[in-house]
C-alpha cells in the first residue's frame, strides 16, 4: 500500500462509482415510487413474475449450450441461436402435420413428445454439422478465427432457412389442451407458460444430472478443466466435444418448441435476439458454469419482465417497456462491475486464465 | 511514430476517396434540347424509360409492398409506353426499417438511368431514404408512407423530391378517434406504438384528436420492433382499465399484442383497434382468432366512395394476380405511377435522332404542380410539401380470424364507418 486512497482514485473509478450509485438510486427510488403509487396489485405482480419465469426458462435452456461449449472450447458459438431456430422451425412442420389430422387434439402429450423429439433431433443434427464443418477444422487456429466462423455459420443457417421457407413467418398451430389458464395454488397461470416452465426445468435437471452423474459427463468436466491432461488420461476429446455440442443443441431445440408454444410464430430470424439474450444470460450467470446459465437466464427473464415497470415506472418515465433491453443490459454491466465472473462465477477461473 | 503518421495519412486519403465517390454528381447540365439545374436523364432511342419501386416485399410485412407493386405493374400495363418509349420497372426491397430504406435508396441513387421512383412502404424507410434519392435528383412518390412529419411544412429541403399519394396520418388518427368516441362511445383508450415514425406519429395524432373530443388516454405505451413478449406491457395497461387498446403498428408485433391481450387478466373483453399497417391477411395468420372483432382504420375503397373507376381497377388486379388485394395501398401505387408517367409525358423532349431527354428538376416541378388530377383514389392535388392525397378513410372490422376468408372491403375486414348510402 504505497499509495494513498486518493492517489489510486482515477477518473475512471470515479465514473464507475457514479454509475454504480446512479443505478442503485434508480432501483431504490423507482421501486419505492412504483410500489407506493399502488397502481399494480399483487395479482399483477404475480402475472409479471410468471411471464418473466417462462421467458427466462427459455433463455436458460438456450444459455446452457453457450456455456457448455465455452466451458470446453473457450469459444462462443454464435450460431447457437440459429440451432434454436432450426429446432423451432422443424417443430412447426411436425406440429402442423400432426395437427392436420387432429392428432394434437387426441393425444396432446404424445404429440408434444413427438414434436420435441423431431425438434431436438434436427437441432442436434444442425449443431453437429456446424461443429464438424465450421469449427473442428479450426480447432488449432487462434481464438478469434472460430468466432468469425461461428458468425458466418449463423448467417448461413439464417439465410438457408430463408431460402427454403421464405422470409415471412409461419403461424404455429394451437394445442387444444394448452389453451387458456389453469389455477395452481390460487394463482392463475397460462397453460402454455406452465408447460414452458415445467418443461424447461425438467430438461435442465436432466442435463445437470447428465453432466454430474454419467461417465461421459465426468469426461466433459475433465476436458473442461484441462483438455491436454484429459487426453493423456485416455479421454477421447473429439468425442467429448461432439457430445457437448449435441447436448447443447438438443437443449436449444427443445427451447425452440417451448418458445413456439408460447409465442406461436416462427420465422428465419427468430433465433437472433433470443440467442443474444441467452448469451447474456450465460455471461450473467458466469460463463462456463451450468447452474450459472440457469440462474442467469431466469434472472434476465425476470429483469426484462418486471424491471421496466418496477424501476422505471416509479420514476415517471413514459412507456418504460420500450427500454427493457437497455435495462437488461445495464443490469448485465452492473453485475459484471460488482462480480466480474458473473453471479455464480467461474469456479476454475484462475486455472484457465 | 512515423508509421502511425503514414497510417493516419493513408486512412484519411482512403476516407476522402470513398467520400468523394459518394458525393452525388448532379450538376446543372445541358443535354440535347434540355437544360436542367439538377441533371438530365438521356434515354437513347429504342431503350426503355426506367422507373423503380422501393417497397417492403419480403418478411412479415411483405404483403404491404407486394400489393403496391401490383398496382405499379398494372399502371405500367395500362400505359404501355410514354412518348413512344417503353417503361422498365426495377426495384429494391426495403424491409420496413431505416437500414433497409437507406440501402435500397443508395442502390437506386447509383443508377443514373433512373428517372423516378415509387416508394417507400414504411415511413421509417422514407425518412433516411428519400433524401438519398433526392441528392441524386430522383423524385419519389410514396403510395403508403403516412407519417405526418414527412410532409410537414417545416420539413428540411432534403425532402424536396418527396411526394405521396397516401393519406397523412393526421387525417387517419382523427377518423379513428372520432369513430371510437362517437360510434363506439368509449372514453378511455390506451395506445401502443413501436417507436417507428409511422406508429408513433399515428398514435399521437389519434391521442390528440381523442382528447379534443373529450376522451382520456389511460396509458401511452411503446414496444420495440422484434419484441415477442407483450404481456408485461399489457399487464401495465390493464392496470389503467382502458375500454379499447389502439395499436397502429405492424404485423408481427401487432399479432403478438392481439393474441396476448386475450390472455392478460382484465383485458379479455377490451376492444382492439389497429390501422392500415395491420391491413393484411398475414395479420390474421399472426393473430388467429384473437383478431376477430378487431377494428382497423384504413383507406376507404368502397365503390360508393371511389366510384366505378376503382371497381374496374380491382377487376384488372384480380384477373392479373388471381387473388384479392393483399393490402390497401394498391390503388395509391397505381395513382403514384400514373402521376410519374404523366409528368414524364409533360417534361420529356426528344431530339432529331429520336433520343429522349428528361430534366430532373422539371420532372419534380411537374409532379408538385399536380392539380385536380383524377385518379383511382380520388381527385389529387399536391401541396408544396408533397401531400397529394384525396384522403378517404374508413374503419373496418375483422369478422373472421381465418386468412383464407380474407376479402378486404367486402366481408372481412368489413367497412363499418363512415356509413355510406
Amino acid at each position: 500500500m504505497g499509495r494513498t486512497f486518493w492517489q489510486r482514485f482515477s477518473l475512471i473509478s470515479l465514473f464507475l462509482w457514479a454509475f454504480r450509485i446512479t443505478v442503485v438510486l434508480v432501483v431504490v427510488v423507482g421501486t419505492y415510487g412504483t410500489l407506493s403509487s399502488g397502481k399494480y396489485g399483487p395479482a399483477q405482480w404475480i402475472d409479471i413474475v410468471i411471464f418473466g419465469l417462462s421467458q427466462g426458462s427459455i433463455y436458460a435452456l438456450i444459455a446452457l449450450g453457450y456455456t457448455m461449449v465455452y466451458g470446453i472450447l473457450r469459444m462462443i458459438n454464435f450460431a447457437h441461436g440459429e440451432v434454436f431456430m432450426s429446432g423451432a422451425y422443424t417443430a412447426y412442420f411436425a406440429a402442423a402435420a400432426l395437427n392436420g389430422f387432429g392428432f394434437l387434439a387426441r393425444h396432446p402429450f404424445l404429440g408434444l413428445l413427438i414434436v420435441l423429439v423431431v425438434a431436438m433431433a434436427t437441432a442436434t443434427g444442425v449443431g453437429l454439422l456446424v461443429e464438424r464443418i465450421a469449427y473442428r477444422p479450426l480447432r488449432r487456429a487462434p481464438r478469434l478465427v472460430p468466432l468469425i466462423a461461428a458468425i458466418g455459420a449463423s448467417f448461413f443457417l439464417q439465410y438457408t432457412f430463408r431460402g427454403f421457407f421464405g422470409a415471412g413467418f409461419q403461424a404455429y398451430p394451437d394445442w387444444p389442451l394448452f389453451k387458456g389458464q389453469m389455477v395452481v395454488a390460487g394463482i392463475g397461470i397460462l397453460r402454455t407458460q406452465a408447460v414452458a416452465i415445467v418443461g424447461a426445468v425438467f430438461l435442465m435437471v436432466a442435463l445437470y444430472l447428465f453432466v454430474m452423474r454419467t461417465k461421459i459427463g465426468t469426461a466433459m468436466r475433465a476436458v473442461s478443466e484441462d483438455m491436454e491432461v484429459a487426453a493423456m488420461m485416455g479421454i477421447n476429446v473429439d468425442r467429448v466435444i461432439v457430445v457437448t455440442f449435441g447436448v447443447g443443441a438438443a437443449a436449444a431445440g427443445a427451447a425452440g418448441v417451448l418458445y413456439a408454444l408460447v409465442f406461436k410464430q416462427v420465422w428465419f430470424f427468430m433465433g437472433f435476439v433470443p440467442g443474444i439474450k441467452a448469451f447474456t444470460s450465460a455471461v450473467l450467470g458466469g460463463i462456463g458454469n451450468i447452474p450459472g446459465a440457469m440462474v442467469g437466464g431466469l434472472f434476465l427473464g425476470l429483469i426484462e419482465s418486471a424491471g421496466p415497470i418496477l424501476f422505471l415506472d416509479g420514476l415517471g418515465i413514459p412507456a418504460p417497456n420500450q427500454l427493457k433491453d437497455v435495462f437488461a443490459f445495464t443490469m448485465l454491466v452492473l453485475v459484471l462491475i460488482f462480480r466480474p465472473t458473473g453471479i455464480l462465477g467461474e469456479r476454475l477461473a484462475a486455472k484457465k486464465a | 511514430m512515423k508509421r502511425l503518421q503514414i497510417l493516419i495519412t493513408l486512412a484519411v486519403s482512403v476516407l476522402l476517396a470513398v467520400g468523394g465517390y459518394f458525393v452525388p454528381a448532379a450538376p446543372a447540365a445541358t443535354m440535347g434540347p434540355v437544360t436542367d439545374s439538377i441533371g438530365v436523364v438521356k434515354v437513347s432511342k429504342g431503350q426503355p424509360i426506367t422507373i423503380a419501386y422501393w417497397l417492403v416485399i419480403t418478411g412479415p410485412n411483405g404483403n404491404l409492398g407486394i400489393d403496391s407493386r401490383n398496382g405499379i405493374e398494372i399502371a405500367i400495363d395500362d400505359q404501355k409506353a410514354v412518348l413512344g418509349f417503353p417503361i422498365k420497372l426495377i426495384g429494391e426491397d426495403t424491409g420496413c426499417n431505416a437500414e433497409g430504406g437507406t440501402t435500397a435508396a443508395t442502390k437506386l441513387a447509383a443508377n443514373n438511368q433512373l428517372v423516378a421512383a415509387v416508394g417507400s412502404t414504411c415511413s421509417s424507410e422514407a425518412r433516411p431514404g428519400a433524401p438519398i434519392l433526392w441528392k441524386a435528383g430522383i423524385a419519389t412518390v410514396s403510395p403508403a408512407n403516412t407519417a405526418p412529419d414527412l410532409t410537414d411544412p417545416k420539413r428540411s429541403a432534403d425532402y424536396n423530391g418527396y411526394l405521396r399519394t397516401a393519406h397523412n396520418d393526421l387525417v387517419q388518427g382523427a377518423v379513428g378517434a372520432t369513430f371510437v368516441r362517437t360510434v363506439l362511445k368509449l372514453s378511455k383508450v390506451a395506445t401502443i406504438h413501436d417507436g417507428s415514425p409511422y406508429a408513433e406519429g399515428l398514435a399521437n395524432a389519434f391521442a390528440a384528436s381523442f382528447k379534443k373530443q373529450g376522451g382520456t388516454i389511460t396509458a401511452a405505451e411503446a414496444v420495440n420492433v422484434g419484441d415477442t413478449d407483450m404481456r408485461p406491457v399489457l399487464t401495465k395497461i390493464a392496470a389503467t382499465k382502458p375500454e379499447l387498446i389502439y395499436f397502429p403498428i405492424f404485423v408481427a408485433e401487432g399479432g403478438f399484442i392481439a393474441r396476448q391481450s386475450k390472455e392478460v387478466s382484465g383485458l379479455a373483453n377490451v376492444k382492439l383497434m389497429g390501422a392500415d399497417g395491420l391491413f393484411d391477411p398475414n395479420f390474421l395468420k399472426a393473430a388467429g382468432d384473437a383478431a376477430t372483432g378487431m377494428y382497423q382504420s384504413s383507406p376507404d375503397t368502397r365503390t360508393e366512395v371511389l366510384g366505378s373507376i376503382y371497381t374496374v381497377f380491382l377487376q384488372k388486379y384480380e384477373k392479373k394476380y388471381g387473388t384479392k388485394p393483399l393490402s390497401i395501398f394498391h390503388a395509391h401505387a397505381y395513382d403514384a405511377t400514373n402521376l410519374i408517367l404523366q409528368a414524364i409525358q409533360k417534361v420529356g423532349k426528344t431530339d432529331a435522332a429520336g433520343n429522349l431527354y428528361i430534366g430532373r428538376k422539371a420532372l419534380r416541378d411537374a409532379l408538385f404542380a399536380t392539380k385536380g388530377w383524377k385518379g383511382v383514389t380520388g381527385t389529387l392535388t399536391c401541396n408544396p410539401y408533397g401531400d397529394c392525397a384525396d384522403p378517404h378513410l374508413a374503419v373496418y372490422q375483422i369478422t373472421a380470424g381465418d386468412p383464407s376468408k380474407w376479402d378486404p372491403g367486402v366481408t372481412n375486414p368489413k367497412p363499418i364507418y363512415p356509413v355510406v348510402k
